[in-house]
């Protein structure tokens, strides 16, 4: 049986934007309070692995919160340089989630 | 004061132009405000900067017609915040002037007009700097420098809700600010009616981005909010969305690094014990806000500072031995730069879509390239002139990268256009900081006048 799905099978929302001009900040979403709380308990997302994934130091990390009135986990990293530098490739900070579409979560606890 | 009803019909006024089926449902419920906010620092450094709109004047003209004429016709104030994008003292003047000439276009009855502005003198924050008053740095940043604050171009500050609840006060019935928080338009409204600032901030805070608090998803419709003394109502207007506690408890988090605090000028929004109920099929109630006023007054400053001029330039690369090699093409062509420019003074920036053009280092697969990738170049310099050289060099010397071992020696990669485009001057955000002020309103100067 397969034990684990990927988070965009789980999740209704899985987004980044702007917060400011120097952060970018990423919401996962979802529908209902069991599968929140089962993907919390799965650990695959902690202020170490968001890190990982995204290959910042830790230091980058600005908040990292688990929302429980909208089911949701929440993170928020300082960007490298502000918003629409030259060179940024997103001005609005809205395509930096693909990462975490494809995070494998075990479901079978 | 039982109540106090607004309808706002856009987050960001002009950047695209709001649904009218939804608008008209909104006005016919008869809200007792009008409101939207038409900033946002989103649209990176360049209009604030360079003084311009992200916008066509054609949408906003579009939406400040709906909104105005509907305004008039019930009676009810109008509130725009953070005009025409920055909300610069020019983009104020932009507007109000649009809304007198809709005005005059529609044989509009008299009203009283009023407008403030936002911009801060270089000198005056220099003044502070040189006081002993910091102007302390946001998100990381150290406090401001005065060579910071020299290589910038324009300073605009974040008014809170004074202003807006001043003009109120003398009658104003059309209000056009120049940059404020979001959620202080609509908490003005509610504040001047003498409901409490807890509830007046969050109405505020929940339709700053009108629809973006519904689902299902789907911008530029208008929600209605609702504030009692006890409690914010947030209601779709669009037939096809509601306002449900997960749309409306999940949008607190929108565009924010922390779903739990709402800092204006003045004060922080609490929404830490917030409670979420679903009164209606399309409405949800909001109750357990706080606010908690600031022990000294910092208001925040936004600064741009220029760069250069700018072009820009592309191309493309199909040949997977070119592709793998890529940096080294990118190298070549930079060194090319380096021997006709000189070290310094000019900036070539490289973006490798189909590999990490989206991401840059933040992107997991940037060892898996596409099969074929497109390369944009931005070239920077202090003259037009010199920034179309250097971006042309960037660009075509990618042409005549030497690899040892391709096999392709006629062209290393393919032009869409044999040219390159000037693009608006490179500008960088200098100021994302606070700084203390004595008096609310000393950095908003207000105006008004009787049009029609």
């Amino acid at each position: 049986m397969n034990t684990h799905k990927k988070l965009a099978d789980l999740a209704k929302t899985i987004r980044s934007k702007n917060a400011g001009t120097d952060k970018i900040t990423f919401d996962i979403i979802f529908r209902e309070k069991d599968t929140y709380e089962m993907v919390k308990r799965s650990k695959v997302l902690t202020p170490e692995s968001v890190c990982r994934i995204l290959n910042v130091d830790p230091a980058r990390l600005t908040d990292f919160v688990e929302y429980d009135p909208a089911y949701a986990i929440k993170f928020t990293i300082l960007r490298d340089r502000p918003s629409g530098s030259a060179g940024d490739g997103d001005i609005f900070g809205a395509q930096q989630y693909a990462p975490f579409l494809d995070v494998m979560v075990d479901i079978s606890h | 004061m039982a109540s106090l009803r607004i309808i706002c019909p856009n987050g960001h006024l002009g950047f695209a132009p709001l649904k009218t089926g939804s608008f008209h449902l909104g006005v016919a419920a008869k809200p007792d405000f009008i409101a939207a906010d038409s900033g946002s620092d989103d649209i990176g450094p360049v209009p604030l900067g360079n003084d311009s709109c992200a916008s066509p004047r054609a949408w906003q003209e579009h939406d400040l017609e709906e909104m105005l004429l509907a305004a008039r016709r019930l009676g009810v104030p109008m509130i725009i915040g953070s005009a025409g994008d920055t909300g610069t003292n020019s983009r104020v003047d932009m507007y109000v002037g649009i809304i007198r000439d809709i005005a005059a276009r529609h044989g509009l009855p008299p009203f009283r007009l009023g407008w403030f502005y936002s911009e801060v003198d270089r000198e005056y924050v220099r003044a502070k700097i040189r006081g002993g008053s910091a102007v302390q740095g946001l998100d990381a940043r150290p406090d401001l420098t005065e060579d910071e604050l020299d290589a910038t171009q324009r300073i605009v500050a974040m008014a809170g809700v004074h202003p807006f609840m001043k003009l109120l006060e003398e009658g104003c019935e059309v209000i056009i600010g120049g940059r404020c928080s979001d959620s202080a338009i609509f908490a003005a409204a509610a504040l001047s009616r003498g409901f409490p600032e807890a509830q007046s901030y969050y109405l505020g805070k929940v339709l700053e981005c009108a629809s973006f608090c519904a689902e299902p998803y789907g911008a530029k419709e208008t929600v209605l909010g609702e504030i009692t003394p006890e409690h914010v109502e947030v209601t779709a207007m669009a037939p096809e969305q509601r306002c449900t506690v997960a749309s409306v408890a999940g949008h607190a988090m929108y565009e924010r690094s922390n779903p739990f605090h709402e800092f204006v000028a003045g004060g922080k929004l609490d929404m830490t014990n917030c409670h979420y109920d679903q009164v209606a099929d399309r409405t949800t109630r909001v109750t357990g806000m706080a606010f908690e006023p600031a022990a000294e007054f910092r208001v925040k400053l936004e600064g741009s500072g220029k760069v250069g001029e700018r072009f820009v330039g592309m191309a493309g690369i199909r040949d997977p031995y070119t592709i793998a090699h890529v940096d080294e093409v990118i190298a070549w062509a930079r060194r090319q730069a380096e021997e006709r420019f000189g070290p310094e003074g000019w900036e070539l920036h490289y973006s490798v879509f189909g590999r990490n053009g989206v991401m840059g280092d933040l992107e997991p697969l940037k060892d898996q390239p596409g099969h074929e990738l497109c390369i944009v170049v931005q070239g920077i310099a202090p003259t037009p002139e010199m920034a179309e050289e250097v971006t042309m060099t960037g660009t075509r010397q990618l042409f005549y990268a030497r690899l040892p071992d391709v096999k392709g020696t006629a062209g290393g990669v393919s032009f869409v256009l044999d040219e390159v485009m000037q693009a608006s001057p490179a500008y960088r955000w200098t100021l994302n900081h606070t700084m203390a002020v004595d008096d609310p309103l000393e950095l908003f100067p207000t105006h008004s006048a009787v049009i029609g």
